[in-house]
């Protein structure tokens, strides 16, 4: 189009070349302007109507929720956007909060993310003024690690995550093993239990195994033993000295010596194989777990699950909260929005939907709540599993990079050893070497 | 007066959309990532410069070096067979044949698939449980294969799944060129009495010269860059470590890595760099190899 009007530039009429340069010069400032407009937010909402996104990964169970919202707060539209994973989902609002552009209005923050994020609280409005204070709601602890050290609330608790043992009743009942949730519970107090359970079940199953993976035993036997995990109170990497990351560290490794585990690796695409074609019968479940474990195993599994107590006591693995990004247009719509989804009744509700164990003192005491059966797992009474040591919980220091150093370092080792690909000794060697490096804040 | 300057200064007004847009989207990053790289730079924080801290840190990083190895390899395994399968396959379209177009055709479709269904439906193929692949190496008596966790069977799935979306592409390049080799030619070979195989090697790569430089040089810009692949190949938590042990993480991914999972921006961008400096240097010295050993 354009080398033509070059080539006869010189013999064609002033105006028709001007035209054409019109013409061009047009096209350039619309096509630059066209990039420009496509960053443009809100434009769905609609004149007087105010619209909110919140931003979580994984289950959250707000999907009737925010419906039953809109529909108390006319005037007000709210979207969901979810991340299947938090590792996916830790870069799109690493991107949101650099570029001070696309972050939600309320986003979810994992407790193995949030110290890091807390580190630069001139992303975060303080929720107090538009929520007051709201420390006598919730598991305290739980509720401190929303504030700030300046005292600002920066985020609101959603969900804590108590541990129990997600199995395969029919698994267990194929393999001629007691099979009820009661029995099971009985028969695997300890690891060393487990490990015995384990065994029998790989003979009696024709050498099938009976977990996932030891980085799942070894998430859970770390919040077991509570304390200094990966970092100590002050944000110094401690792996190699901690007495709960050597404890769980070795649980994990007996079990692998064991060989009862399916050496599959979270979250890939053959652990969610896995979950639909029994290559495992048993996964540690932290609440938050349920909607995941039912989401990956389909409905055609439905009832084959059920709940029994984890092995070696409870502890708290996992749980989040929602914060309101500075960024964020509407504020005060958020942050009441933020504490309509952390309230008692709200936690009830996503729990009955997904599974997440409420934080709110008034949620766990509430009694629809306790007497809640989860209808997938068999009709496991997971109110009362998950909510009868959900007071007394031991938290585990979670440092700045708790969810890099766990993923990143002391996981792959794991993985690595079970696979025989590395001897114990070098594993930990190297997973304390990397636990350095993601560790480094 | 006026349009002394039309036609003076109209034709760089024509060709500035280009620049630009190329100032705004090329130029402007390629500037900032290198003045990121002279700093330490938390992506989310803090800031300050520390000059060529970045890139001595770098040169002893056992992890940088494993992916350089990692990459090489898989570009290796990619590309040496994917250059002879195209040219085979690009000889044999290049001969009269029925449907012809629709072998043309056919042979281009993987290129313009989705790369990451690709990934995906191979990912799936090459499972440990399940997989296809082991399904079929047990039928000949291999124990199942654990392609995800051991070096060399990841860089085999790898170079497969590269193989499979470009050998189409670089066939077709291939043919365009062979029919601009003129036809006449070959006449007069074969009246010389120069078999098939003598005429390929005596007029055909001649001919294809300047387009094996370009081919080979494409292929080693992409294979150095190759990050989607083992990035959904790997899939779930940690998949950007390519592997428990790093077995198949490219430099692409350690980038990526550095920049966003640790934040470290400063120290990711200096990897940018000397990802930038290894595809020159080895883009060179895979012309002046093409140059050795295909003579005019």
């Amino acid at each position: 189009m354009i080398s033509p009007i070059l080539r006869k530039g010189a013999s064609m009429s002033v105006t028709t070349r001007r035209r054409k340069f019109a013409v061009v010069a047009l096209a350039a400032v619309t096509a630059l302007g066209g990039l420009a407009a496509c960053s443009k937010k809100d434009e769905e909402a609609k004149p007087g109507e105010i619209k909110l996104v919140v931003d979580h990964f994984g289950e959250f169970g707000y999907d009737e929720l925010v419906k039953q919202y809109e529909s108390t707060h006319p005037g007000i539209k709210v979207e969901i956007r979810k991340t299947a994973q938090l590792n996916d989902y830790r870069p799109l609002l690493v991107r949101y909060l650099a570029t001070q552009k696309g972050a939600g209005d309320v986003v979810a923050l994992e407790e193995g993310i949030i110290t890091e994020f807390k580190a630069n609280p001139a992303n975060w409005i303080d929720l107090k003024p538009y929520v007051g204070d709201k420390r006598n709601d919730y598991l305290p602890w739980k509720y401190d690690i929303g504030v700030l050290a300046d005292g600002r609330l920066m985020a609101l608790p959603t969900d804590v995550g108590g541990l129990a043992t997600c199995y395969r009743s029919d698994l267990f009942k194929a393999a001629g093993m007691p099979f009820e949730r009661e029995k099971v519970s009985a028969s695997w107090k300890t690891w060393a239990d487990f490990i015995k359970v384990g065994q029998e079940y790989k003979t009696k199953s024709g050498g099938k195994a009976l977990l996932d993976t030891v980085t799942t035993a070894f998430s859970a036997a770390m919040s077991q033993a509570g304390g200094d995990g990966f970092y100590d109170k002050d944000f110094n990497v401690v792996a190699d000295k901690s007495a709960t990351v050597k404890s769980a560290w070795d649980t994990a490794i007996s079990l692998a010596n064991a060989g009862i585990t399916a050496k599959i690796r979270t979250w890939s695409p053959e652990w969610t194989a896995g979950f639909q074609q029994g290559t495992f019968a048993a996964t540690l479940c932290p609440s938050w777990m349920l909607g995941i474990v039912e989401q990956n195993s389909g409905a055609a599994n439905k009832g084959k699950w059920d709940v029994a107590d984890v092995p070696g006591g409870g502890g708290n693995w996992g749980g989040s909260f929602l914060a309101v990004p500075t960024q964020s247009k509407h504020p005060k719509e958020a942050a009441e929005l933020a504490a309509f989804l952390t309230n008692a009744d709200s936690q009830v509700a996503a729990f009955k939907a997904k599974g997440p164990l409420p934080s709110n003192l008034k949620a766990l005491d509430n009694s629809d709540f306790k007497a809640y059966k989860n209808a997938y797992f068999s009709d496991a009474p997971v109110g009362a599993i998950f909510g009868s040591g959900a007071k007394t919980l031991k938290p585990l220091v979670l440092g700045p990079k708790h969810q890099a150093v766990k993923e990143r370092a002391f996981e792959p080792q794991l993985q690595a050893f079970e696979g025989g690909q590395v001897s114990a000794a070098k594993a930990w060697e190297d997973a304390i070497k990397d636990a350095k490096t993601q560790g480094a804040f | 007066m006026f349009s002394r300057w039309d036609i003076k200064y109209s034709p760089y007004l024509y060709v500035a959309p280009f620049f630009v847009l190329f100032g705004v989207f090329g130029l402007y990053p390629l500037l900032m990532t290198a003045y990121m790289s002279l700093t330490d730079w938390n992506l989310i924080g803090d800031r300050s410069f520390v000059g060529l801290e970045n890139y001595s840190a770098l040169l002893v990083d056992e992890y940088f070096w494993n992916a350089v190895r990692n990459t090489f390899a898989i570009f290796l395994i990619a590309t040496v067979p994917q250059m002879f399968l195209a040219l085979f396959l690009a000889t044999l379209l290049n001969r009269p044949l029925r449907a012809r177009t629709f072998w043309r055709m056919l042979i281009f479709v993987p290129n313009v698939t989705s790369l990451a269904a690709v990934a995906v439906v191979f990912g799936v193929f090459f499972r440990r449980d399940f997989g296809i692949v082991n399904y079929f190496i047990g039928l000949v008596g291999i124990d199942p294969i654990s392609w995800r966790t051991e070096q060399w069977p990841s860089w085999i799935a790898l170079a497969t799944m590269i193989d499979w979306r470009w050998t189409g592409y670089n066939t077709l390049i291939f043919l365009a060129a062979m029919q601009a080799i003129p036809k006449d030619l070959y006449e007069s070979a074969a009246l010389d009495g120069a078999g098939r195989w003598r005429q390929f090697l005596s007029i055909t790569l001649p001919g294809l010269r300047p387009t094996l430089f370009f081919v080979v040089i494409i292929s080693t810009i992409g294979g150095w860059q190759l990050f989607t692949e083992p990035l959904i190949f790997n899939g779930g938590g940690g998949a950007i470590l390519g592997g428990a042990r790093r077995e198949f993480q490219t430099v692409a991914m350690y980038m990526y890595e550095k920049a966003f999972d640790n934040l470290q921006f400063g120290y990711g961008s200096a990897v940018a760099f000397a990802l930038f400096a290894l595809i020159v240097i080895f883009s060179v010295l895979n012309y002046l190899l093409v140059r050795r050993s295909v003579r005019n």
